[in-house]
């Protein structure tokens, strides 16, 4: 009897004995998802890297070549896989898509959270969650039939190209950076402007002088943020960027970026083989671009937070 | 110039540039549906497609984007949930935390085209999936983690201590109350959460050209059983999606109506966007009226 209720006292409780099922579950859960990024960025990295170890391709020749053709083998008996030409087109389209969408994302931002709250609250919140929504094939498929037509005949050329990908490109980001920029709008304290205002600076004062630099580091991230979407999007720049590997030479002939390509050609390559080796060397370019991206934003990030 | 006609040529400045965005996305909604309705008809969403003649549908294409959907749901989220859970009730304040939360950054910044593409390497070539249903669910399931299970975070997380409190009081364990007081208290943030991912996962191609191919196999709706191959419900089938399809006929169609096709179809894919979109919304005011009785 007695021995009976020890047992039962030290035994573990029911109560007790889920609790630590239910905490091994979802920490095995959340170890999931990360040993996922580590198994990706692993195998990204080994396919990718097997151009360089196992067909011997020059890390420069790759980076710095221009000529794009991985069946063909050059004079001196290396294969051609420069991928200068995608890696350039994929910068060109994602600055000049930023470019293109900072001056309009911290505008509308900036009208959202202090020029008319409500309006912003009403009209632009709705307008940019439906932006975000909008699936990157229909901006794909809108850019084909009138962004390629609309650059055709205006700047001439066969429309396909840099430019088209650019107008593309900066509708899609348009809303990221928006977004991410009226938060950062949002956590500068109200007695910033208060004190502006009570000075006798003008509500344009304000923002400019006060409001926008306090904000700067959380509209760097932004920014970057649709650099990383941008320099990421496949398929609606695949679309409309004509898909030509050749350095891009004007903003209207067909170009090419490492997701275009990637996209194009990798059910066309035997696996293995150095053609398809060479393509997913273009993926663990994407992948490294995406962790600088990452490191960038956590470097803005800590500055913004040491300023404070 | 001073600075009171400064403020004002800025001010206008500002209002022109909202209004830009504004005119930009009516633009593309009108766009859109404009283009996309004519093609829209009963015989257009329930027919299989052409690929040489015109008058083809987009019927398995559709029912494909839906059928991923559920699939990639159903694994997605209790994972997601798991990993909230974790993250908000239980994890500390260290390196594995913080290295836990740099690999979602990292998942959730990752493009979509590397996400499908490592689904290739492993689901499709390594446990030899082949092109199919199964394939893009698990591509797709991790292009949805990072953001579902950051929205399931931020629903906890804004539920009151109180609630924890209370639970606790009661003489509930941790898991208890997370699970009977924590999760229903924050069961519409995280419903709507669900249905915006819902919204984008039924958009996307990226990560399914290689995962869940390029082509739609004709099915016979009438057979049920999920181990028939052409059957609906086979998940080792490979099917096309709607999004797929529109990238497809662009790149490479053939059809005469290629365009009338890819505008109806993105009518579609829009529509079913925003109303995810709405139900989003609806749901969330709904219940959360009705778990507060408010």
């Amino acid at each position: 009897m007695n021995n009976n209720l020890q047992k039962q006292l030290l035994k573990r409780s029911k109560a007790a004995k889920l609790e630590r099922l239910g905490k091994t579950v979802s920490f095995l859960a959340l170890m999931l998802i990360t040993l996922t990024v580590f198994a990706i960025i692993i195998f990204v990295a080994s396919k990718g890297l097997s151009t360089f170890f196992t067909n011997h391709v020059n890390l420069m020749d790759f980076l710095t070549g221009k000529n794009w053709n991985p069946s063909v083998t050059n004079s001196k008996g290396q294969p051609e896989v420069g991928a200068l030409p995608m890696i350039s087109g994929s910068f060109v389209v994602t600055i000049l898509s930023a470019l293109l969408a900072t001056p309009f994302a911290i505008g509308t931002a900036i009208f959202m959270n202090e020029i008319s709250p409500h309006r912003g609250a009403k009209l632009l919140q709705p307008v940019i969650e439906l932006l975000v929504g909008i699936p990157s094939v229909v901006y794909g498929f809108i850019g084909l039939t009138v962004v390629v037509p609309a650059v055709r005949s205006v700047f001439g050329g066969s429309g396909f190209g840099i430019l088209a990908g650019t107008f593309v490109l900066f509708v899609m980001i348009l809303p990221t950076v928006t977004s991410m920029s009226v938060d950062a709008l949002r956590s500068v304290p109200r007695y910033y402007r208060e004190a502006a205002l009570a000075l006798g600076a003008t509500q344009w004062q304000t923002i400019y002088k006060v409001v926008l630099r306090a904000a700067t580091p959380g509209m760097l991230t932004a920014i970057v943020f649709g650099m990383a979407r941008a320099f990421g999007e496949a398929l609606a720049v695949q679309m409309v960027i004509g898909n030509a590997a050749l350095m891009p030479t004007s903003l209207v002939s067909p170009a090419s970026t490492l997701t275009s390509v990637l996209t194009t050609g990798i059910g066309n390559t035997v696996m293995g083989s150095l053609q398809n080796n060479a393509l997913w060397s273009l993926a663990l370019v994407l992948l490294v671009m995406s962790l600088i991206f990452n490191l960038v934003i956590r470097m803005i990030g800590r500055k913004g937070a040491m300023s404070k | 110039m001073n600075p009171k006609l400064s403020n004002r040529v800025a001010i206008t400045v500002l209002y022109v540039i909202a209004s830009t965005i504004v005119v930009i996305l009516a633009a593309l909604l009108g766009y859109i549906i404009i283009s996309g309705l004519p093609a829209l008809s009963w015989h257009f969403l329930t027919s299989p497609a052409r690929a040489f003649t015109s008058g083809g549908g987009i019927g398995i294409q559709l029912f494909n984007s839906f059928y991923l959907l559920i699939l990639t749901m159903l694994i997605s989220f209790p994972i997601a949930l798991g990993a909230g859970i974790y993250l908000n009730e239980y994890a500390k304040q260290n390196w594995v935390t913080s290295l836990v939360r740099t690999s979602i950054e990292i998942l959730s910044s990752l493009p979509s085209v590397v996400v499908g593409l490592f689904g290739f390497l492993i689901f499709v070539v390594q446990f030899g999936f082949g092109f199919s249903i199964l394939s893009g669910a698990f591509a797709l399931t991790f292009f949805n983690l990072p953001l579902l299970t950051r929205s399931i975070e931020e629903a906890l997380a804004a539920v009151p201590d109180e609630q924890r409190e209370g639970g606790l009081a009661l003489g509930l364990s941790k898991w208890e109350t997370v699970l009977h007081v924590i999760v229903p208290a924050a069961l519409p943030t995280i419903l709507t959460g669900v249905i915006l991912s819902a919204g984008r996962i039924f958009g996307e191609a990226a990560a399914l050209i290689f995962t869940a191919g390029q082509s739609a196999p004709a099915l016979n709706f009438t057979d049920w059983n999920p181990f028939n191959i052409s059957s609906p419900l086979n998940p080792m089938r490979p099917a096309e999606t709607l999004a797929v399809h529109i990238w497809k006929i662009n790149s490479e169609g053939i059809m005469p109506d290629a365009k009338a096709i890819s505008s109806g179809a993105s009518a579609v894919l829009v529509i079913s966007v925003l109303g995810f979109n709405l139900l989003a919304r609806f749901v969330g005011h709904r219940l959360f009226k009705r778990l507060t009785a408010g």
